[in-house]
């Protein structure tokens, strides 16, 4: 047996998840395919980390090194570089862990407990199914956040962002100070996805127009994008065609959200979560296959990579009770309720304190979030303007909730 | 009134400016941030800048930056254009000064990675 456990992915979950696990003195290796540390941050140049974890505010790359330094510093080994291609479950419950790199070519390597967090990936046009021609000119927004910081080059001289999630509102603001026009920002929903801050300080600030509950119907151009048609949608979510408008542009950026990367977990068994597409978890952060934890945006989406550390170091600190030799007995389950799209995690230790994080589907500018069993409510909390692009985070203390707890969103 | 929504933290909370006599009274916030951040954006708007610049290493032909405290509205166009046409040597460190005191303002553009 070679380490005590293998982290995929050395993104800010892997890395606080490998810092926690390195410290209390477990043999850990971070694989990531990537040739530097750090996953996405490193090309989220602007600033807004930290704020929580750190206590002082970051650029993406900057918070990276902090999470790389404490990673080395605890002595994790990181293989960069290197794709992980299969994991398999041996008999005796450790694992195997197939790697491919130019370096060591295929190596297979033995760890007790795997770690999954391999982060998302970004949907597409064709998860969207936008209609029209397919000329050059159309990314996705982090696509275009990576060719723009890490390689310099501009996608375009005129663009449409389609969505407003966070990557696609940063990006906004990105291309103005490229001196890139950005003529519209199309949002599906009556709600913008990505956060108030990133509305004022990307769009606000640079004047740039934010079309909700409004479609994308069709992008034209032969070689390279001319326009992109849109349409306002009727009460019905169906577009008002005879209202169409057409803005003329090079490049259209999609910012339609991120999915789990969960291909090597699949084909380990883990068991999805079709409200999350992460993988279900435990009280522990274990997945339906022991031994195997997850963490971070493979699991859930989160808006703030602060949160992806937290969670990652408290899975990490269940990986090594894992390898002491505990294991979750007397879970109780929570259950999601109405304007509540997901639960993280579904089960919990009664006995002990615990943390809930819930992605709401409603906009409220007040609200209760309550956790209710057999008809009764055991617990409360009050929140203000509950937006979907905020997750909700809960910290319960031990003993106040019953099994089957529901958790529901109200307006107040 | 005014009303803002903070940016100094995530959290974004929506802040009510109210004119009294010669000073503002503002609620709304959950935190002296949001204070000091409603004073400073009636009076003098002013914004963390980040950028790329390029660098002469070629695996890593461009590099992050940023101000190191928030740079006026105003001063920010001007900025980028010489950021842009600034370069930074091969072999270069987090907090590195890629500009000194940019007209005389005390702001300072710094390097945010390694190479």
């Amino acid at each position: 047996m070679k380490y005590d456990t293998i982290i995929i992915g050395a993104g800010a979950a892997g890395l606080a998840c490998g810092t926690i696990c390195a410290q209390a003195g477990c043999a850990v290796l971070i694989i990531d395919r990537e040739e530097q540390a750090g996953g996405i941050l490193n090309q989220c140049i602007h600033n807004g980390f930290g704020l929580r974890y750190f206590k002082e505010e970051l650029t993406g790359p900057e918070f990276a090194y902090k999470m790389v330094q404490k990673a080395q510093r605890s002595g994790v080994e990181l293989a960069l570089a290197s794709t992980v291609t299969g994991i398999k479950k041996l008999a005796d419950g450790t694992f195997e862990v197939r790697v491919l790199s130019a370096k060591n070519g295929v190596q297979h390597l033995h760890a007790a407990s795997i770690v999954l967090a391999m982060g998302c990936r970004e949907r597409t046009r064709g998860a969207i199914g936008t209609a029209g021609e397919r000329p050059a000119g159309i990314f996705t927004a982090g696509a275009a956040q990576k060719l723009l910081n890490r390689e310099g080059k501009l996608p375009g001289k005129s663009a449409v962002i389609v969505g407003s999630g966070d990557i696609g509102l940063i990006m906004a603001r990105r291309l103005r100070w490229c001196g890139i026009q950005v003529n519209a920002v199309i949002e599906i929903m009556p709600y913008t996805a990505g956060l108030t801050r990133n509305v004022v300080q990307c769009l606000h600030d640079f004047d740039i127009p934010l079309h909700l509950s409004t479609s994308v119907i069709r992008i034209n151009g032969k070689e390279r994008v001319e326009s992109v048609v849109a349409a306002p949608l009727d009460t019905s979510r169906k577009p008002l065609l005879q209202n169409s408008f057409t803005i003329p542009c090079d490049s259209v950026l999609f910012s339609v959200g991120l999915i789990p990367e969960m291909e090597l977990a699949r084909e380990l068994g883990v068991k999805v979560n079709p409200l999350t597409c992460g993988a279900e978890v435990d009280s522990m952060y274990m997945t339906s296959v022991p031994g195997v934890f997850s963490a971070g945006n493979v699991l859930h989406v989160h808006d703030l990579v602060d949160f992806v550390a937290e969670e990652a170091e408290y899975a990490g600190k269940c990986v090594i009770d894992y390898l002491a030799g505990c294991r979750p007995v007397g879970e109780y389950s929570a259950i999601n309720g109405s304007n509540l799209k997901y639960v993280v995690p579904s089960r919990f230790l009664p006995s002990q304190a615990s943390r809930f994080l819930f992605r709401p589907t409603a906009v409220y500018d007040q609200a209760v979030l309550k956790a209710v069993a057999n008809g009764n409510e055991v617990w409360h909390k009050k929140l203000s303007f509950v937006r979907p692009a905020e997750m909700i985070i809960a910290d319960i203390p031990a003993g106040i909730l019953k099994n089957d707890t529901t958790f529901l969103l109200e307006e107040i | 009134m005014k009303e803002l929504i903070c940016i100094s933290c995530p959290r974004g909370c929506h802040l009510e400016i109210r004119e009294q006599g010669d000073s503002w009274q503002i609620t709304g916030n959950s935190c002296p941030r949001g204070i000091a951040y409603a004073r400073q954006e009636v009076s003098d708007p002013r914004r963390i800048v980040t950028a790329v610049v390029p660098c002469k290493n070629p695996e890593h032909p461009f590099v992050a930056v940023r101000t190191d405290l928030p740079c006026p509205k105003a001063m920010i166009p001007g900025l980028l254009n010489r950021l842009y046409r600034t370069e930074v040597k091969k072999s270069i460190k987090n907090g590195d000064i890629v500009l000194k005191n940019v007209d005389n303002s005390g702001i300072s553009v710094i390097v945010t990675e390694n190479i």
